[in-house]
């Protein structure tokens, strides 16, 4: 056992490496697909039947073509094109075209959710569709779709670990190594509790971002309430004051 | 050799990736989404008939497998267990990593059985195993055969993963003759293509069930 932790010791700034790379993809898929999810979504919803086709048939291809043959096919096929991409774009795209096609359908649900006397209230006020879209519908679909967007960001976080296909060195190529010097279990559990911890600083922050989201729209306390621990005491203090 | 689409190299490679389609990613998807849907009920039910210490160990457990990613277990349990087929490992690993999923389906499911189903089996002093096959898991099931099937479509999008452990589905074949060739385009975007035919027309199905069984519901 105490090998097995030398030869960790030893690897660490290798598999810090790794993490690195696990989270810039993580990270970088996360921002393109949430900029695609919002482009598509938007545009799955719109009157326009041509451009509407071309938003579905987007969101249909990335979501029916599995996410390893989209990587592939950057890192593989596209240099047949004449397009070289380095293979951390080719990830980061890869991850981020086919989840951002994921979310687009829960952007493009969640919008659709808002209640239809928020819509009505845009009208009555005669807001643009811009505003209304701005101001008044997305906020409120956005804590609507956050739960789901976390969903998403695990599976992503779980999808990077395919990359090391693609000649990216992440975590999970580094474990790999490890296992070499020490044995399977010792180095595969490393990697899983790792990945299980990053998986939970994701959610515990998409929770946060939740409860946020949640108190710009004047439902629950700030995030700042929700993390101090003697929040309610001052109401109690009050009271006792008066009488 | 430069042109974008070579034809003979598509019809080449086709029945490769077919035979591998049928033999491998159809046989695991079918058979895991199986193993999923029976094990992911047995931890529903187990969950919610053990003492709450253990429950919370099940919990945790679930937890950990559904947040770690299904490649690292790959690769556990293909290194762990040698001697075993490394394609029985994926079945394996597949059906455990889904079971997760499907769990939590099922929880949500038999918590929308009314409350009064628990108490009329209390009244009529049905026994635990008679409440739960006679009156809940039917009720509680309903709800679950689209989400079963979405599990199901994705999982069958995850099956390329099964390359890591060297068993050689559709995109695995399709890269060896990619490397045989020189030639990439033909054989990843069919099975691209083939990923498509397969699931696209699965999901539109599941969502046309899915607004049907909520509609009799």
């Amino acid at each position: 056992m105490e090998a097995n932790f030398a030869a960790l010791a030893e690897a660490a700034p290798r598999i810090w490496e790794g993490l690195g790379i696990t989270l810039l993809l993580t990270l970088g898929g996360a921002l393109l697909a949430i900029v695609i999810a919002v482009v598509l979504g938007l545009g799955a919803r719109l009157n326009n039947v041509f451009l509407r086709g071309i938003c579905r048939a987007f969101i249909e291809f990335f979501r029916g073509t599995s996410l390893v043959v989209q990587l592939f096919f950057f890192f593989f096929v596209l240099p047949q094109l004449g397009v070289d991409l380095p293979a951390m774009v080719c990830g980061i795209l890869g991850l981020g075209l086919n989840y951002g096609a994921y979310c687009a359908e829960v952007v493009r649900g969640s919008i659709n959710s808002v209640p239809t006397g928020q819509w009505e209230a845009t009208t009555a006020l005669s807001l643009s569709k811009t505003q209304r879209m701005r101001r008044i519908i997305f906020p409120q679909a956005w804590a609507l779709m956050i739960p789901s967007l976390t969903n998403y960001l695990i599976h992503m976080l779980k999808g990077t670990a395919i990359v090391s296909f693609i000649t990216l060195a992440d975590l999970t190529y580094h474990t790999e190594q490890l296992r070499q010097d020490t044995n399977t279990f010792f180095a595969y559990g490393v990697s899983l509790v790792i990945y299980f911890v990053l998986a939970y600083i994701l959610t515990l922050m998409m929770n946060g971002l939740e409860v946020q989201a949640k108190h710009k729209l004047g439902r629950g306390d700030s995030l700042r309430e929700t993390l101090s621990l003697k929040a309610p005491e001052t109401t109690v203090a009050a009271e006792g004051g008066r009488g | 050799m430069n042109e974008l689409w070579d034809w003979d190299a598509a019809y080449a490679v086709l029945p490769e990736l077919l035979l591998a389609f049928l033999k491998v990613t159809l046989l695991v998807t079918v058979v895991s989404t199986a193993i999923a849907a029976v094990l992911g009920l047995v931890i529903a039910i187990l969950r919610m008939s053990v003492p709450k210490p253990v429950a919370v160990v099940i919990n945790f457990i679930g937890d950990f497998i559904r947040m770690t990613p299904i490649v690292v277990q790959l690769l556990f349990a293909y290194w762990t267990f040698l001697s075993v087929d490394a394609i029985v490992i994926g079945i394996a690993v597949f059906g455990i990593h889904y079971s997760t999923y499907m769990a939590e389906v099922y929880r949500a499911g038999i918590e929308s059985v009314p409350k009064g189903q628990w108490e009329a089996t209390k009244a009529l002093s049905m026994s635990k195993s008679r409440t739960w096959i006679a009156v809940i898991i039917p009720q509680a099931l309903r709800a679950t055969v689209p989400a079963l099937g979405n599990y199901a479509i994705s999982m069958f999008k995850d099956t390329p993963f099964l390359l890591t452990i060297g068993v050689v589905e559709m995109v695995r074949a399709g890269l060896t003759f990619g490397g045989n060739h020189f030639r990439y385009m033909e054989a990843i975007t069919l099975a691209g293509v083939i990923f498509l035919l397969a699931s696209y027309p699965t999901s539109l199905l599941i969502s046309r069930l899915e607004k049907r069984l909520a509609y009799n519901y």
